[in-house]
């Protein structure tokens, strides 16, 4: 169970005056049960990258392997990609329609097939898991809060029971609580499923915390791809790129530059804090 | 599909055509709509294609481009075409069944359809090398005079430019949602025309709300900056005409006189 994109070239509009390269000769394996952080700038080509790996934007070349299947070869069945690469976009609340929560939410069950009864269990389930009450669920999307609207929108690809779960921007416009939430969310549903979880954000504070794995994409290429720790030791280099690393470990980078003994590597307060009280003898 | 829809999109590219006054281009595209119909001689569409292709070599869009943009217009030009060509009575060439063809038919067909063809080539030349806000300065200035008679010249102006901006972003926002449901399995594709009118549900729905959300907050953008209609409005960069309008009103005017002129 492994998605493998293969020496992956993509253009915008090809054969007019706008054409341009979004993504150079990307090559990536994406194991079972990983949590991936995928990191870029605006316009670094990670919306585009990720709309290829359930099949949305065909690839002008490179193949790309869902269980060792080309999901180019004419018998394989897309649906079923999609159903198994769940794909939330950005802003995610944009695109709900129906009349009440749960009708909304049973829109990807019943359209991959599902029969009701197993749809409706899926489509309960997705609530649960993303924290919306049974209180909510006849209510009309529309006069939720725009917090509970975006988990709405996430339990509707949930549903589908995906083996990897990819999220384009989900904190983005959430104020800092409505953000922890989120990302606490998603730790919770990889932690309890077992199912990858591909976080594409342009925030380093988001993803070091939560992420195993860090993917950065500059400009159609991928720069990075490590654990976050190594990644976030190329500091200069990420500045180039437009990306900021996480503020504490800035902060313990400065004071190692400063001659103080603290571990470069932190990435989070606490680690931060313990690090530089033991270095300073506290 | 929806992202070959270029007709009216502007295309940035620097070009004399760019550079004129949109006032000229405003007027110029009315005074070749007219000298369209000047002319009774196939003679006339040698003069005004031939001004048509200066126009769109001096402004340097791709003629894949402008012809892409004709895609929507060929139903209605067939359309017409084929009514033109069965309906108008004369000189009877063959019959088949209720129709008959007429020469006369065949000349009111090809005349038609080239004089559409050509109307929409032209008119749309001024979109895309006129910005949606060049465009309405251009609007306004020019219906001006109707102010006197009550009419509400700049509020119309707006609203055809924040319309015409719109197209683009509300397709953008189309394609947005269409992949976004298509990520939950919805099929737009296969199915009989019952079934695809259903499967557009969960796409105009979103794309109304958005549509108010998005204009809810630009009157808010607006009303925050105190827009209050036309009145003591002054522009930042005001319009004027430079030495390319003169050539491109002489240019105008021959194009007139020939279309008048012609045999």
């Amino acid at each position: 169970m492994s998605l493998i994109l293969d020496k992956i070239n993509y253009y915008y509009s090809k054969g007019t005056a706008f054409e341009s390269k979004a993504l150079k000769n990307i090559s990536l394996t994406i194991p079972d049960g990983e949590f991936i952080g995928l990191i870029g700038h605006t316009g670094s080509g990670k919306s585009t990258l990720i709309q290829h790996m359930n099949g949305l934007i065909r690839a002008d070349s490179g193949s790309i392997y869902y269980n060792g299947q080309d999901i180019y070869d004419k018998d394989f069945k897309m649906t079923e990609l999609r159903r198994k690469v769940g794909l939330v976009f950005q802003y995610p609340e944009h695109q709900l329609f129906e009349a009440t929560v749960i009708k909304d939410v049973l829109f990807g069950p019943t359209n991959m097939g599902m029969d009701k009864l197993k749809a409706e269990l899926a489509a309960y389930g997705a609530l649960k898991a993303v924290g919306i009450g049974e209180d909510l669920i006849d209510a009309s999307p529309f006069e939720l809060s725009g917090g509970q609207k975006r988990r709405v929108a996430i339990a509707g690809v949930l549903a589908m029971s995906p083996e990897i779960l990819i999220l384009d921007e989900p904190t983005a416009g959430l104020d800092p609580a409505g953000r922890t939430e989120i990302l606490r969310l998603l730790k919770k549903i990889h932690e309890d499923n077992g199912i990858t979880v591909i976080l594409v954000s342009h925030s380093m504070e988001d993803v070091a915390e939560y992420a195993e794995r860090l993917i950065v994409i500059d400009d159609g290429e991928i720069k990075y791809d490590d654990e976050p720790r190594k990644v976030f030791t190329h500091i200069d280099e990420l500045r180039k790129t437009g990306l900021e690393i996480p503020e504490c470990t800035e902060l313990v980078g400065r004071l190692a530059d400063l001659g103080l003994k603290v571990d470069r590597s932190c990435l989070t307060v606490d680690e931060a804090v313990a690090s530089i009280l033991q270095s300073t003898g506290y | 599909m929806l992202r070959d829809l270029t007709i009216g999109q502007y295309y940035p590219v620097e070009s004399p055509i760019h550079r004129l006054d949109p006032r000229t281009k405003f007027l110029g595209t009315i005074i070749y709509v007219v000298s369209l119909f000047l002319f009774k001689s196939f003679w006339g569409f040698l003069l005004t294609g031939g001004f048509l292709v200066m126009v769109t070599v001096l402004a340097r869009i791709p003629p894949k481009y402008v012809i892409k943009g004709m895609r929507p217009m060929l139903f209605l030009l067939l359309f017409m075409m084929i009514f033109n060509l069965l309906l108008t009575p004369g000189e009877v060439i063959g019959e088949w069944w209720i129709f008959s063809v007429t020469k006369e038919g065949i000349y009111a067909a090809l005349f038609m359809g080239l004089r559409l063809a050509m109307l929409v080539l032209g008119s749309s030349l001024m979109t895309y090398t006129t910005t949606p806000n060049k465009l309405t300065a251009g609007m306004e200035s020019v219906f001006g005079f109707l102010k006197i008679f009550k009419v509400p010249v700049h509020e119309l102006a707006m609203m055809i430019s924040i319309a015409l901006r719109f197209i683009p972003i509300l397709l953008e926002e189309t394609n947005k949602i269409m992949k976004a449901q298509q990520a939950r399995g919805a099929d737009f594709e296969t199915g009989g025309p019952i079934k695809r009118a259903k499967a557009l549900i969960p796409i105009l729905i979103p794309l109304f709300i958005s549509s108010f959300r998005r204009a809810g907050e630009l009157a808010e953008a607006m009303e925050a900056r105190c827009y209050h209609g036309g009145e003591g409005r002054t522009k930042m960069k005001p319009l004027k005409y430079h030495i390319g309008d003169l050539v491109a009103y002489i240019v105008l005017a021959g194009l007139v006189a020939g279309c008048i002129f012609i045999p």
